[in-house]
């Protein structure tokens, strides 16, 4: 290492600082944690995956899928290029609430935490900022995911099969659907996240309330099973980018209602741990 | 020390009656000292001693079981601006090894509302200008550390705090940090800086707080602690040893053999020896005061408080305060070994 001996400090220590004294706000710490997002690998590389996996692999299953319409007669009956361009969000949702659980266990698994918590010291405040911050990219990147996937799935599906438009009824509502309920789940992992703040765990809990339990479920008594995935948080947020509900399924905006409520009361729960922990 | 305190707002530090227990181990237990502006003050004790955590304490880290920690009457929590109040560097490596050190320190003057042409500044003020751009992953441990010093002194704070910060520093770091301590404090800062070395405290601190086990040792000037934990004795050499140890024997005096020869008094001061060779008539040859160095008053009032100990293998129980001094004074040597490698 070449470094000079500097060995003058701060000329400006006259009145403690330099600049101005002004109370550090809501906005200065919502500045930081951009800064904190942008300026990792990470965060590009699991937004990027979001992106890809949503909307490749969701135009590649709607190419096929299309491919598959005129020959099997049963789609015909069941057939919904909406849901169809947005299968693969199933997966995509995993990648972004893999950023969402690592934008807070990245600094428990750093120790960089106590240097943003004395940086911070309102608690309730750096964690606002932080999911702000990131729900507000989640978002960006969901509704640009969602956009895409439908706009590249319906254009896979091409002529082989009837596709769907922005203008036919509820498909708007369904396409804006998809980047809120992909922002959803990423709030959700912060949640999560900052309550086990562990990497490994978060995401674990996260795969856990996505796919295990609700494959568990199935193995209940159906009249169990059918209320329990009726109201299971994941699964009636994912209501409000379906077109049609089924059996057993709340209305899309109910359904997005109890995905929200749900993450608010977990992320209520670990603000309320973060104040109440030694950092 | 304080030439320079007339224009700058007087800063301290005050921990009162702090405790801390985490589960049943009892970490910091009543814990009563002030760090006052414009002296280095160094926070000594053995490792486990509770430095870190009243640190943490300090910064509202760790919250306290019971007791208070302001800045000047102000809990840190209720700071407006807190980087420019308090710097703290307490653990060099806590980094996102993905992020640059300019990403890092912008994120840290963003979230103060401290301008980012600062950023730049404290980097060349510590030697890093030319790693700024580069991802904090690839830093050594001294790099590390003085981009920790960067980011205490983003705020330019009235205080601040640096845990251990000669760890993995290179001599030309560890000269730095000296003069940059010194230089903070003669600029009228308050400065506390914690270390297991008490070498090291001889060579920056002004004052020391010593504690063990949680618990205040000493709250007192560099001179005061080694007048407090010296045992005082004088090597005396004279023309005939054998009777002058007799005479100061019946004087009520312990005498024992030095190491190279001569006889070693304990007790009283040079005068009341001197008087009594002069009864006795014996010539003297040297009589010298033997003063502990800080390394050994610092065994001396830790000695009840050292967690770690190391002791002979096996069977050693008739020595075992000799080898609790003994394993201890080794400990400490290896690691000021350590911090001058």
């Amino acid at each position: 290492m070449t470094t000079a001996i500097a060995t003058s400090t701060s000329p400006t220590h006259k009145d403690g600082a330099s600049g101005s004294r002004r109370p550090a706000s809501f906005a200065d710490v919502a500045r930081s944690e951009w800064v904190k997002l942008t300026s990792v690998r990470s965060t590009w590389i699991t937004l990027a995956v979001t992106v890809l996996l949503g909307v490749g692999v969701g135009t590649l299953i709607s190419g096929l899928a299309a491919s598959r319409y005129s020959t099997d007669h049963h789609l015909h009956l069941t057939w919904d290029p909406t849901s169809v361009s947005f299968r693969a969000l199933v997966i995509a949702q995993l990648a972004i609430a893999v950023l969402g659980t690592l934008v807070i266990t990245s600094e428990y698994g750093t120790g960089l935490i106590r240097i943003s918590l004395a940086a911070v010291p309102s608690r309730r405040r750096f964690l606002a900022a932080k999911a702000t911050v990131f729900t507000a990219v989640a978002l960006v990147v969901g509704e640009v995911t969602a956009f895409a996937a439908f706009l590249l799935g319906q254009a896979a599906i091409g002529t082989s099969a009837p596709h769907a438009t922005l203008g036919q009824p509820g498909v708007l509502r369904a396409v804006i659907g998809a980047g809120l309920y992909l922002a959803a789940i990423g709030l959700l992992a912060v949640g999560i996240g900052t309550l086990l703040r562990n990497t490994a765990a978060g995401i674990s809990a996260m795969v856990a309330l996505l796919f295990v339990l609700p494959g568990l479920v199935q193995a209940l008594p159906s009249s169990w099973a059918n209320a329990i995935t009726e109201w299971w948080p994941t699964q009636a947020g994912s209501q409000v980018y379906a077109l049609h509900g089924g059996a057993h399924t709340l209305s899309a905006w109910a359904g997005f209602a109890v995905l929200i409520a749900f993450s608010a009361v977990v992320f209520g729960f670990a603000q309320w741990m973060l104040v109440r922990r030694d950092a | 020390m304080r030439s320079s305190t007339t224009n700058i707002e007087v800063t301290m530090i005050e921990i009162s009656h702090l405790t801390k227990r985490y589960g049943t181990t009892v970490a910091v237990d009543d814990l009563s000292f002030r760090v006052e502006p414009g002296r280095v003050t160094g926070f000594l004790g053995p490792n486990g001693a509770g430095k870190t955590t009243t640190m943490r304490a300090v910064l509202g880290l760790d919250l306290p079981t019971s007791g208070t920690v302001t800045i000047d009457g102000r809990r840190y929590r209720d700071l407006p601006v807190p980087l420019r109040e308090v710097g703290a560097l307490l653990d060099a490596k806590a980094l996102h090894g993905g992020r640059s050190a300019t990403k890092h320190l912008q994120a840290l003057a963003l979230s103060n509302g401290i301008p980012l042409s600062r950023v730049g500044e404290v980097l060349q003020m510590v030697g890093l200008q030319g790693v700024a751009r580069r991802r904090t992953s690839g830093f050594s441990l001294g790099m590390s550390q003085r981009l920790g010093v960067a980011a205490a002194l983003l705020g330019d704070p009235a205080i601040v705090m640096f845990d251990e910060p000669v760890n993995g520093l290179d001599p030309e770091g560890i000269l730095w940090i000296r003069q940059l301590m010194r230089d903070l404090a003669s600029e009228g800062r308050t400065v506390l800086v914690s270390s297991h070395l008490m070498s090291e405290m001889a060579l920056t601190a002004d004052y020391l707080v010593v504690i063990g086990r949680g618990r205040l040792i000493a709250d007192t000037s560099i001179s005061d602690f080694i007048e407090s934990g010296s045992v005082s004795q004088t090597l005396v050499k004279s023309r005939d040893d054998a009777l002058l140890a007799s005479r100061l024997t019946q004087a009520g005096l312990s005498v024992r053999p030095g190491d190279a020869g001569g006889i070693v008094c304990s007790g009283p001061g040079i005068e009341r020896i001197g008087d009594i060779a002069l009864e006795a008539r014996v010539a003297l040859d040297e009589l010298t005061p033997i003063r502990a160095s800080l390394e050994e008053a610092f065994m001396e009032l830790t000695r009840d408080s050292v967690d770690y100990i190391a002791t002979t293998p096996s069977g050693a129980h008739s020595s075992q305060s000799a080898a609790t001094s003994e394993g201890s004074l080794g400990q400490l040597n290896n690691l000021s070994e350590e911090a001058y490698r």
